[in-house]
């Protein structure tokens, strides 16, 4: 093929091929700008925001139009129920919160055994981490909720144990096989010069491990692993099912008070729109971090 | 054991080495004494890179023997972490720590392995930065420096080692010709200095140059060895000569 001179031309976002022609401008902007800031742009955007909000605002006027004037306004409705559904919001958080730090703590080990020089331990870490990474995350949650006690005895002293604490439970057990494969892949993913050169200057395997490898692997995990936290956040609502006062049931309760089947809409798009505004800044901060641990190679 | 400066500091015997059906190794014999700079010269795929890291216990060995100062590198007992603090290696692709400034590359190793003192490893580090001329760049970051430079910097990372012995393989294969040099001067130097030296090279220039001993592997064993200049200048060999006839 001959090409004459110029400076060689983008081949993201460029093709021939008509099926991707629509989309093949907003790909090449997008990877030029990614280029220039080094770093992944957020998938997330403020527009999406927008969207959201202008699906509330608007799902709140058909219903104020169609319940006519004498009924109490939409938003009002929504304002005078917030510390309701906010509360309920907080449980979402702190479930997630929780899930995300006893995942992340446990499946690292989960993920740094599978690498591991004895068999055992490595087809062991594997099945555990196949296991729970292929089980429905409801199925998983139901078995917390109905296996684990109400209350645990511990030397006479009774520690209740909520079914915030349940569903927390339930839902970090998918987590800590998905981390385990992130940190396991991650490790993969560093080049075996690096191992060698480590080896050579008389580093035993867990020194290897600790300052070589897993430094670099910080970075190559912080992407997957935000993503992971976004779809726990969003899949804590499961907890509504198992009877957990998160937003999802909350929501629902407000919804069974007021009964005004015209606010279904408005509030779950409250809800979508609560969600968001926890979320962005999330994605944000990501690509904050991204960028701050670029290793330069 | 007993081991004097008089004997080989690293001795190779009928060392046999296999991935899986693919036989690298077929008996390879070497002497290496204190002082002394070697180049292991041959067609890629001889074997000449796995040799090196069977040398540093990196890649275990089939059968034979290899000794580092009369120790047994492949004797299940021995301590491969001390024979590594023995033994300094640089690699084709550098391999420095990307995460790592120049400066902590150069220091990690001392500072963890040896637990030696951090202030006195720094000092050593900067004399170290000095000896492989690049003063200033102590700071920057692997990914800032060229590729002339990071190899320079590996070489003072293994230095920082104080080992006995040096193995650089194909250190200047993935340079660019003017880079290439700068690296060559630095090895040059530590040969002169003394530093026992074990290289895998392509550069038939540098390697009448600096070594004292020259061997030639094809398909996993040593055909031909000598002084370079009789080696360039009578290979007998009809592989060698091949060999050379291709390159120079």
């Amino acid at each position: 093929m001959s090409r004459r001179g110029g400076p060689p031309r983008d081949l993201a976002g460029e093709t021939d091929l008509p099926v991707l022609l629509p989309a093949a401008a907003a790909l090449q902007h997008r990877a030029r700008r990614e280029r220039e800031l080094g770093a992944a742009l957020p998938r997330l955007t403020w527009r999406h925001g927008l969207v959201l909000l202008l699906g509330l605002l608007v799902s709140a006027g058909l219903a104020q139009a169609q319940a006519g004037a004498a009924k109490e306004p939409v938003l009002e409705v929504i304002v005078r129920w917030l510390p309701v559904l906010l509360e309920g919001f907080l449980f979402n958080i702190v479930i997630s919160v929780l899930a995300m730090a006893f995942g992340t703590l446990v499946g690292t080990w989960l993920g740094l055994m599978q690498i591991s020089l004895l068999l055992p331990v490595r087809a062991g870490s594997w099945v555990v981490t196949q296991f729970f990474r292929n089980a429905p995350w409801l199925v998983l949650l139901f078995y917390c909720m109905f296996l684990l006690p109400f209350e645990l005895r511990i030397l006479g002293l009774t520690v209740p144990f909520p079914d915030w604490l349940k569903a927390t439970i339930g839902l970090s057990l998918p987590v800590v096989a998905n981390v385990s494969e992130i940190v396991r892949g991650a490790v993969n993913s560093i080049p075996s010069g690096q191992w060698e050169a480590s080896e050579s200057l008389a580093f035993n395997r867990r020194q290897v491990l600790w300052m070589i490898i897993l430094p670099q692997c910080v970075k190559r995990m912080l992407p997957p692993w935000m993503n992971l936290y976004a779809i726990l956040t969003m899949a804590t609502v499961l907890a509504s099912v198992v009877g957990v006062s998160e937003m999802m049931t909350q929501a629902g309760r407000v919804l069974a008070a007021e009964n005004r089947p015209e606010l279904l809409i408005p509030i779950y798009s409250f809800v979508l729109l609560c969600f968001f505004l926890y979320c962005y800044p999330i994605a944000r901060w990501t690509v904050a971090l991204e960028r701050r641990f670029q290793v330069r190679l | 054991m007993a081991w004097n400066a008089e004997q080989p500091i690293v001795s190779c015997k009928d060392v046999h080495k296999s991935f899986g059906a693919i036989e690298v190794l077929k008996g390879v014999t070497l002497d290496v004494a204190k002082g002394e700079t070697i180049c292991v010269i041959g067609p890629s795929g001889s074997g000449k890179s796995t040799l090196l890291r069977c040398i540093n216990a990196l890649v275990p060995i089939d059968s034979g023997s290899i000794t580092v100062e009369g120790q047994e590198v492949h004797d299940p007992k021995l301590d491969k972490l001390a024979l590594r603090r023995k033994v300094g290696m640089v690699f084709q692709q550098y391999n420095l720590f990307p995460h790592k400034s120049a400066l902590q590359n150069v220091m990690m190793a001392p500072v963890t392995v040896l637990k030696q003192d951090r202030a006195e490893v720094e000092q050593r580090a900067y004399r170290l930065m000095k000896k492989v001329r690049l003063e200033g760049k102590e700071l920057a970051y692997p990914g800032e420096l060229s590729g002339g430079q990071q190899q320079r910097v590996a070489i003072a990372r293994a230095l920082a080692m104080n080992p006995d012995v040096m193995l650089f393989d194909e250190v200047t294969a993935a340079l660019d010709p003017e880079t290439v040099k700068e690296v060559l001067v630095t090895i040059r130097e530590l040969a002169e200095e003394g530093m026992t030296c074990i290289l895998v090279t392509h550069e038939m220039g540098f390697a009448r140059e600096v070594a004292d001993q020259i061997y030639f592997t094809d398909r996993g064993v040593i055909v031909e060895q000598g002084p370079p200049a009789d080696f360039f200048a009578s290979a007998k060999d009809p592989r060698t000569r091949e060999f050379l006839s291709q390159i120079l």
